[in-house]
């Protein structure tokens, strides 16, 4: 076995050991550090097993513990989860920089620590919901992920972020709850909780027409439950106050990264334990789909209504994760790849929004209103363009991540039978509609530049890593926007081998 | 029928519990009766995986002196899945009573009605 096998356990190691060690490091520059640090050696880990597993062309099972399979726990991993495992990191440790500021000024010092504690067990839990090969620890770190990002609303402890935590953590709960009743059924009927096991064992009781009912059940449960949590819509209410209230670093993290593990675990569960046939033919994809369709429309129109930044951006995340459900709903192994190449886009772009409307904001003492960050792209100029460069993306325009996303799905849907005009129709509505709303913010931030040098801007000043952030995200936006062949190439092959 | 009510008595109940649970999670505004509701559905699925991992007239999976023969024993792994979930239910129970404390100390209600119009109040 090549060294490189272990990489993605030692990666989950490296932060899960991290993270019970900040709880005791004091001092909150020293705590934070080492969480970029961290997440930085996560994605060089994560990048050198991408390279090794892409060359292999294969995906292994890799048991942990010393009892083997069906009995043991495992994790799994191809070129997809490297793939996944490497942006993960990388996104998130450029969001940990690009708020860096904010970050500081929100979060009391003596409780960094405990902060940074957070960031490495989202950290921890994205890597094991791509990684893991077994149910019952999906839905542990499920949990250990809730706790997380709630935490990360929270810490900016203020009235608001309170509350919008509160009910943030009860639609959580709600959800894996769902997903942990789907789960115990599901072990009840099969008696695996390995999901090699239990794909043979599912495909058994639909070959002798078993407990349909009871299957139909499961997979219903687990897309709700797993649904609640990435946003899909009409779950996604708890999003824009959680996503919009909480500091910059936290809203990049769970925008960017924490809703998607939990669509990625649904992949998962989907093409490795039912497969996308029994999906179909239990018309769970139909579901997901309108339900994909109604929140990139309604995701979109909501954010029209908004004045504030931030809460625009997470109201835009709401019809991106819908993008990411229409992709399931076309219930293809074409769709999944373009749904898991809009979870990579939108890791980039969104974080890159949030980023630079975080350095805008700080040209006018934080004040997110998207009336009072009028002019600032003046003060921010490379926070200016990277808001720009994620904007167009959102919008569709060519060479950016988010067109080479709607252009994956437009070519997958041409593999279905009924679909293709609703996709085709919806991909276009919902561009025009990001278009009414990111168009003109970008115009509002540029516009006007003598009255930036009214008294009530102050001067932003340097951040270095902010800069370096908005540099790498848009680099990566581009990146995905440009070459998106062979990352696709990677996800299909991926998805082959999952 | 009778027959069939009473062979599924436990996931019967356990259906029972975790919708109860599940609907007043949802509907209920009173945020500790919510961590109540939330209790009521996790001890839902418990009851459901220790019901199915119990066969009658078997013993816990503990060796005593009859030795290692495994049709003397109940399946151990449902008791363990039971212990992790237990784990998991206190620490987000734990952490949501910490969570609602401080939301009263901010507002001083705990029904969520109150707490938005408190919110908006403040015009926040």
């Amino acid at each position: 076995m090549p060294f490189a096998w272990n990489l993605p356990y030692l990666s989950v190691f490296l932060t899960m050991v991290t993270a019970i060690l900040l709880s005791v490091i004091p001092g909150a520059k020293r705590a934070y550090w080492l969480t970029v640090g961290v997440s930085a050696a996560v994605t060089v880990m994560s990048l050198v097993f991408l390279r090794f597993i892409v060359k292999a062309d294969a995906a292994y099972a890799f048991t942990m513990g010393k009892f083997p399979a069906p009995f043991g726990n495992e994790i799994r991993f191809g070129p997809l989860q490297g793939l996944l495992a490497s942006v993960f990191g990388a996104v998130m440790c450029l969001s940990l920089l690009g708020g860096r500021a904010e970050l500081f000024e929100d979060v009391d010092e003596k409780k960094m620590g405990l902060a940074c504690v957070m960031l490495n067990m989202v950290l921890a839990s994205l890597l094991v919901l791509s990684y893991t090969n077994d149910a019952f620890t999906a839905y542990v770190f499920i949990e250990i992920s809730t706790i997380a990002a709630c935490a990360l609303v929270m810490i900016k402890d203020s009235g608001p972020t309170l509350v919008a935590t509160i009910r943030y953590l009860f639609m959580s709960l709600l959800g894996s709850g769902l997903f942990l009743f789907s789960i115990i059924l599901l072990y009840a009927i099969t008696g695996h909780l390995l999901m090699p096991q239990l794909h043979e064992s599912v495909q058994k009781l639909m070959a002798d027409g078993a407990y349909t009912k009871v299957l139909a059940l499961i997979l219903a449960m687990m897309t709700a439950g797993l649904g609640v949590k990435s946003a899909m819509f009409p779950f996604h209410r708890w999003l824009p106050d959680a996503h919009g209230t909480a500091t910059t670093t936290s809203s990049a993290v769970l925008s960017g990264l924490v809703v998607k593990g939990y669509a990625v675990l649904l992949i998962t569960m989907y093409c490795r334990v039912f497969t996308l046939e029994t999906v179909r033919a239990f018309h769970i994809h139909d579901a997901v789909f309108a339900l994909g369709f109604c929140g990139m429309i309604l995701g979109s129109v909501m954010a029209l209504r908004e004045t504030h930044a931030k809460r625009m951006l997470a109201y835009s995340s709401v019809a991106q994760l819908g993008y990411v459900f229409m992709g399931l709903g076309l219930g293809t192994e074409a769709g999944v790849a373009a749904a898991l190449f809009q979870i990579l886009a939108h890791a980039f772009t969104k974080p890159l929004l949030f980023v630079s409307v975080g350095r805008l904001a700080a040209a006018v003492h934080h004040d997110k209103q998207l009336r009072a960050l009028r002019g600032t792209a003046w003060k921010a100029p490379l926070a200016g363009v990277g808001f720009g460069i994620g904007a167009l993306s959102m919008v569709g325009i060519p060479l950016f991540g988010g067109f080479a996303a709607k252009v994956n799905f437009s070519t997958a849907s041409i593999f279905t039978d009924q679909k293709i005009a609703l996709t085709l129709f919806v991909l276009a509505l919902s561009s025009v509609l990001n278009a009414l709303y990111y168009i003109p913010a970008l115009i509002n931030i540029w516009s006007d530049r003598k009255e930036a040098a009214l008294p009530e801007t102050n001067e932003p000043g340097r951040d270095t890593s902010a800069a370096v952030a908005i540099v790498l995200l848009a680099g990566g936006v581009l990146f995905l926007g440009v070459c998106f062949t062979p990352v696709m190439n990677i996800i299909v092959r991926g998805l082959e081998l999952m | 029928m009778l027959n069939l009510i009473l062979d599924n008595r436990f996931a019967i109940a356990s259906v029972i519990l975790f919708v109860t649970g599940f609907a007043n999670m949802m509907l209920h505004p009173n945020l500790i009766k919510k961590i109540v509701s939330f209790n009521i559905m996790d001890s839902a699925t418990f009851l459901m995986l220790a019901s199915r991992g119990m066969i009658a007239g078997r013993s816990a999976a503990i060796l005593t002196d009859g030795g290692a023969d495994v049709t003397r024993y109940v399946n151990p792994i449902p008791a363990g899945l039971v212990l992790t979930g237990i784990v998991v239910s206190v620490s987000v129970s734990a952490f949501s009573l910490a969570l609602v404390q401080r939301i009263y100390g901010a507002y001083g209600t705990v029904d969520m009605r109150e707490l938005l119009e408190a919110m908006k109040k403040k015009g926040e």
